[in-house]
Parts: structure tokens; sequence; C-alpha cells
């Protein structure tokens, strides 16, 4: 599974997104892969991504994607994305 | 990766700020006044928030302003602000801001910069809080786990 953190200039919140996530999957045991992306780039990072984590201001920047787009409010919150990771592909 | 120094110049506590706009520009300055940024890099984190949004703000109360690595960056930095009253940015969920922590990076490489350490510290939730409620730099460095300089020269005492 791939899963992308997307934030507007790709070195901060989606770094940051990035670690939380990898928490979050731990917590689910879920095996995947996570890679941070910016609005430049997620098109291509994103073509074969099951999953994209951002937060509400930049969804619509991600353009036609087949992945799930799950928002997220509080980048550090590890339940908040065990929670919405687990409704999403758990 | 341990955080860049975060010496007295970096830190800003109470800053009397009407707007985001103000409230990003105190990061910047504090950045320039580090020796971490020139004054472009200022308005290039401003110009992220035009261009993307509060995306910025990443958890409740908490900014992180930032821009691309540019040849306005001399070397990376940390900056943190703590607003004398917060202020809205726009976000739907996390507003309103009562810390700003100023950022910049010299490459955007995620797997040689700090930034993500920055989870760790704020996998904490009552690390905001206790930011807002600083009163001191030291007691500001002793929350992020940064010191004031990494290199040799002894800070002054406050």
């Amino acid at each position: 599974m791939k899963i992308v953190t997307l934030c507007g200039v790709g070195i901060g919140t989606s770094a940051i997104l990035k670690v939380t996530a990898e928490r979050a999957l731990e917590r689910l045991d879920i095996e995947a892969h996570v890679t941070a992306a910016d609005v430049g780039s997620i098109a291509k990072v994103a073509a074969d991504a099951q999953v994209i984590l951002t937060s509400s201001e930049l969804v619509s920047a991600i353009g036609k994607t087949n992945a799930d787009v799950i928002v997220i409010d509080n980048v550090f919150d590890v339940d908040e994305l065990t929670a919405k990771l687990e409704i999403a592909i758990g | 990766m341990p955080f860049p120094p975060l010496p007295d110049d970096a830190i800003f506590i109470g800053a009397p700020v009407a707007d985001w706009r103000a409230a990003v520009t105190a990061a910047g300055h504090a950045l320039e006044r580090s020796g971490a940024t020139e004054a472009g890099y200022t308005e290039r984190m401003i110009g992220v928030v035009d261009e993307f949004g509060a995306y910025i703000v990443i958890a409740p109360g908490l900014a992180l302003a930032h821009a691309r690595p540019g040849p306005d960056v001399s070397r990376e930095g940390l900056s943190v602000v703590t607003l004398a009253e917060p202020v809205a940015f726009g976000h739907p969920h996390n507003d309103p801001v009562g810390v700003v922590i100023g950022l910049a990076v010299t490459t955007s490489d995620e797997h040689v910069h700090f930034v993500a350490e920055l989870a760790n510290v704020f996998n904490n939730a009552s690390v905001i809080p206790a930011l807002q409620a600083a009163t001191d730099a030291d007691s500001i460095r002793s929350l992020l786990g940064a010191s004031a300089d990494a290199a040799t020269s002894p800070r002054e005492p406050a």
C-alpha cells in the first residue's frame, strides 16, 4: 500500500504527517509506504497511491484521483490518524 | 536529527500582533535576527499562506510558518513566537493561533532535515499550551528540547 502526505511546499507539514502516519500504521499493524509530496508533485507522486493525507485547505489542489483523500486536522495526533486510516483502509 | 540552535534572538514571548500576517512576520523577523534567513524569506512565508491558505495551522493553536528553501536561507533555522492575544488564521478547526513556529531549511529532502523531530515533540499534546504559557526563553527551549547554541559560544545570562 502507498500513502502520500501532502502539503503546500513539501518541507514542513508533509514531513510531520509522514511521521505521525507511520506511527498510526504501526498501531494498526498495516504495512504501507508513506511518501511526502507537495502540491506541485502530487499528481505524479499520488498516481499509484491508495490514500492521500492532507489538510482541508489543500483538498482542492489534489485534482482528479482514485485515492481516498483523508483530511487531517491535527498533524501530531496519532489517535486521529489511526481512527481515520482505520475507516479508510482497515 | 537535532534542532538547529534556538538562541534568545529566535524567541519572542508575548508578541503583540493584530492579525496572522503580523504573526508570521514576527516569526520571520525572529529567524532573521538569529541569522538563519534574510528578509525575503519572511515575505515568502506570508506568500505560502496567501497561495495555499491556512494549512500551516497544523494543530490547535499552532502555526508552522515556512517556505521552500532558497537563497534567502543562510542556514537551517527555527524560531518561536508566542502571541499576547491569539489571532485567527482562517483555519476551520485549529484557530485561534497562539504559538507560531518559524522554520527554514536548506534542502527539501525530508530525510536530512529536522522537521520530523517536531512530530516527536508535539506528539505530547500538552506542549502547545505549555509553550503558550511560557514566560522565558529557557522554558521554551526546554519544552522543545532545543539548545541556545549548538556551538561553543556561551550564552549570556538573561
